[in-house]
């Protein structure tokens, strides 16, 4: 009997991404958002105004009707949002799209400078300057519920060591008017694999969902997995691959699991992918022998969450 | 023997030798080596230091062979913008090869420093049994290791000095591998354990501090706490460099005065680093010793820029200062009129992707520093505004500048207020600044700053470019001018073909170049490297390798890294990296 957790995953992940197939407009994807419990019922959902991922809700105020594409919601933003090339996941398309999206140079600036640039026009006065921030503050608070959505980004761009990027990711700046949130779009976490010689890191900010990382990861090891492969053959039909993933640990020799805030490991993929992203600290392919213990442990946490 | 040189033997080696140990750089002892056949003898048989930039340029065993008296090897692997991911993983640079010889053809090496290489365990195992005098061990932004590989240098070296591990990703399976350095050891001078994110057994390090009285560098991770620092910092009054991990402050009382004290017995320290997370409650307890620093890294996320600033005016002999935008133009000012021995500079963005409110850090906190501290020679400084007569001003403020790193968040960012390009600001930098040796630019830049640096900036040895330019023009002002230029890294700019394949021969007399989405074709680094045997044109394809032959000359290469080198094309090369 499967938990019911899992069943609703699967249920919202249906819902989701019939919607967007039917291209059912983007006004009420809040319902099929991913969250724990019934659908229908209220429960914490992470304030996306922090656009840590992309596609699945973009702007609403902005787009009309159809399902976009990632290039086409690109290419209408291109001046307003600066530089809005992929991130993460396949190099080669997002080099083609950084040729061809470079933003027009007359709105270059993007958003937020061109916001800067017409308030603080005097440079004089700082008081003034100051002043004007502030409120260059409140519009730029209306440019970021449009714009973190869609505004993807760009591959080790601004150039600081992810290294770095991590001790901040785990200490986020308190900064006074914040929400409390990330204030970094990225999430370096190290990959081990049992056997592998060498760590690796993956940005899990990158990825929309657990295929995309499960592609990843098995590009990344693929001298070693053996059980992964077939997840490439997969039809796009079912989206999200919690289930799949499960699936798979039936079949494979390796599993995904994950140390989690508390410090406990966890097998991928029992929760939405938000929320794993949020508690996820590092990952480990380890083998299927080994995690047999895992799968208990973690519906029990599950549940205790609900 | 050469007639011309007889006067060779008026001296015996030794004096030759000894003259040659006055040599200042790598540099004059390569022009002496070339002298004539008895000074190249000398000179090899006697250098004891050696640097090699890029591991690829030159075959280990052949830098063994040449050079058989090192003492201290210094290697470098994987280009810089690997630091930014640009690279693939696995892309290379492993020590294995580099360890091997050395094991063999130096066993009397002592300092081994590494940076952006791949360093396994087994690497680690062999240095630590095959080096007897092994006294320093320096990894800095490497990978490949684990705790279990320093701990078999902990329990080998017994007469290491320093284990500096700077920026490392490492394997955390051994937790107690500090209790591998035995009892009898007590030689440690410089311990940075800074990058290992794992528990550190407290009393285990209490002990290993306690019985080396020559400690003067100790930077511990992340995960100290507070109460067990105090007890560290009594063991060690003789510090001269410290670094707190991450402070976290506990709520009990006492606490603050048990570090103010534990900080005011460090009579002799000059470095604090660390990230700050006590809040700005505690942050007093470190007045005592600000007067003494001269290094200041902290990276905090609870303090607001007052209480910044009152560190900051109490550091008055402070020469490097790193920092985040927290700090803001505020806290800049107040380094500016307190800070006046400062060197140094960096500020780093607290919030990269511009999630957050804005700081607010602008051009005026970097201008501020500019006039108040004349001393000021190295810059790397984040922000979201620049304009041209700032950059003017800085320029003319700071003549003297060797490292100027400015970096508009924003691509394409043009000047705020005039909106122009700033090309101006950036020219300025070159013109002015005749000492500069390292620049990176940004914001919005056209091809004429790429011909005011390729004019002006004769001492450039290093410069980095990103989302600049308008034509291939900009990439040959480049080559054709910077006549020190050794190392150029660019992405995303409309550099292509023609400039690489006219300056050919530059790219010879150049480290290496790293291009990676710009506009270069499969082609041209056909030529190029048909016509450049002493180039390795490595083209990377993350799309899983295949055969090079197959692809036609007009397919775009997304990234591409040139250097020099004579040990040929390399072997180790995984199967996304082609040679051309």
């Amino acid at each position: 009997m499967s938990p019911p957790l899992e069943h609703d995953c699967n249920v919202l992940t249906e819902r989701i991404c019939s919607a967007t197939a039917a291209g059912d407009g983007i006004l009420n994807l809040k319902e099929t958002e991913l969250r724990l419990g019934l659908p229908g019922s209220e429960s914490p959902v992470r304030d996306d105004k922090v656009g840590l991922t992309l596609e699945l809700l973009p702007p609403k105020s902005f787009f009309t009707g159809a399902k976009r594409g990632f290039a086409d919601a690109l290419d209408a933003g291109a001046g307003k949002w600066g530089l809005a090339a992929g991130g993460g996941g396949s190099e080669k398309e997002m080099s083609k799209g950084g040729a061809l999206f470079s933003p027009k140079r007359e709105g270059a600036s993007g958003g937020k400078t061109t916001v800067l640039g017409s308030a603080a026009k005097d440079e004089g006065t700082k008081a003034a300057g100051r002043d004007s921030n502030i409120s260059v503050g409140n519009s730029d608070e209306i440019q970021r519920e449009i714009a973190p959505a869609a505004k993807a980004q760009v591959v080790g761009w601004p150039p600081i060591r992810s290294y770095r990027k991590n001790t901040m990711a785990t200490n986020p700046p308190k900064n006074k008017e914040m929400d409390g949130k990330h204030g970094f779009g990225c999430l370096y976490v190290k990959v081990s694999m049992d056997g592998a010689p060498y760590l690796r890191k993956v940005d899990l900010i990158t990825y929309s969902d657990y295929k995309e990382l499960s592609l990843s990861l098995d590009k990344m090891f693929s001298g070693f997995t053996i059980g992964h492969c077939s997840s490439q053959e997969i039809p796009m039909r079912d989206g999200l691959s919690e289930s799949r993933l499960l699936d798979l640990l039936n079949g494979s020799e390796y599993v995904l699991t994950y140390e989690d805030k508390d410090g406990d490991w966890m097998l991928v993929g029992d929760v939405p992918w938000k929320m794993f992203i949020d508690s996820c600290r590092r990952l480990r392919i380890m083998k299927g022998s080994d995690a047999i213990g895992l799968a208990p442990r973690a519906m029990e946490k599950c549940k205790n969450r609900n | 023997m050469d007639r011309a040189f007889s006067w060779v033997a008026a001296f015996p080696d030794e004096v030759w030798e000894h003259t040659f140990s006055f040599l200042p750089t790598d540099a004059d002892r390569n022009a002496v080596a070339l002298v004539c056949r008895s000074w190249h003898r000398i000179e090899r048989l006697s250098r004891r230091k050696i640097f090699v930039g890029n591991c690829y340029a030159v075959e280990p065993a052949a830098a063994v062979r040449r050079f058989p008296e090192v003492r201290a090897a210094t290697i470098k692997g994987k280009p810089h913008f690997a630091d930014f991911n640009l690279t693939i993983t696995d892309w290379g640079g492993g020590a294995g090869r580099w360890i091997q010889s050395m094991a063999k053809g130096w066993p009397l090496l002592e300092e081994l420093r590494l940076k952006r290489m791949v360093v396994s365990d087994d690497c680690l195992e062999i240095a630590a049994r095959s080096f007897k005098n092994f006294r320093v061990l320096s990894l800095a932004s490497c990978e490949g290791f684990s705790t279990a590989g320093l701990a078999s240098v902990a329990a080998n070296c017994r007469n290491l000095k320093a284990l500096d591990l700077h920026e490392n990703e490492v394997e955390e399976n051994c937790i107690n591998w500090i209790s591998h350095f035995p009892e009898s050891f007590t030689s440690l001078v410089t311990l940075n354990i800074a990058c290992l994110d794992g528990e550190m057994n407290v009393s285990i390090l209490e002990r290993l501090i306690s019985r080396c009285p020559n400690l003067k560098t100790l930077r511990l991770n992340h995960v100290t706490p507070l109460e067990k620092l105090v007890g560290l910092l009594h063991r060690a009054p003789q510090l001269v460099d410290l670094g707190i991990g991450m402070l976290i402050g506990e709520g009990h009382p006492g606490l603050f005065s048990k570090l103010e004290s534990a900080f005011a017995h460090l009579k002799h320290l000059k470095n604090l680093s660390g990230i700050w997370e006590a809040g700005p409650l505690y942050l007093p307890a470190i007045y005592s010793i600000c007067e003494g620093l001269t290094a200041l890294h902290l990276c905090d996320s609870s303090i607001q820029t007052p209480e910044l600033s009152k560190v900051v005016s109490r550091c008055k002999n402070l020469q490097q200062l790193w920092a985040m935008d927290l700090i803001e133009d505020d806290g800049l000012i107040a380094v500016a009129s307190s800070c006046k021995l400062l060197r140094e500079l960096r500020i780093f963005p607290s919030d990269p992707h511009g999630l957050a409110q804005p700081v607010y850090l602008t051009q005026y906190g970097l201008l501020a520093v500019s006039s108040g501290c004349v001393m000021l020679e190295s810059v790397l400084y984040f922000c979201r505004q620049m304009t041209n007569s700032a950059l003017l001003a800085i320029a003319n403020n700071c003549p003297n500048l060797t490292c100027f790193r400015l970096c508009i968040i924003e691509p394409y960012t043009p000047d705020y207020i005039t909106q122009e390009p700033l090309d101006a600001g950036f020219g300025a930098i070159v013109e002015l600044c005749k000492d500069l040796r390292r620049l990176s630019i940004s914001g919005l830049l056209t091809d004429r700053v790429f011909k005011t640096i390729g004019a002006s900036a004769n001492r450039l040895e290093m410069l980095s470019v990103a989302f600049a330019g308008d034509t291939d023009a900009g990439l040959h002002y480049i080559l054709s001018g910077c006549k020190k230029l050794r190392k150029l890294e660019i992405r995303d700019c409309p550099f292509g073909d023609k400039a690489l394949l006219d300056n050919a021969d530059k790219l010879e007399a150049m480290r290496s170049l790293w291009m990676s989405s710009c506009s270069v074709t499969l082609g041209a680094c056909r030529l190029l490297a048909k016509k450049m045997p002493r180039l390795n044109v490595e083209v990377i394809d993350e799309n899983g390798g295949g055969s090079l032959e197959s692809w036609p000359d007009d397919c775009h290469v997304e990234k591409l890294y040139i250097y020099r080198t004579i040990a040929g094309p390399r072997t180790d090369a995984p199967p996304f990296v082609l040679t051309v």
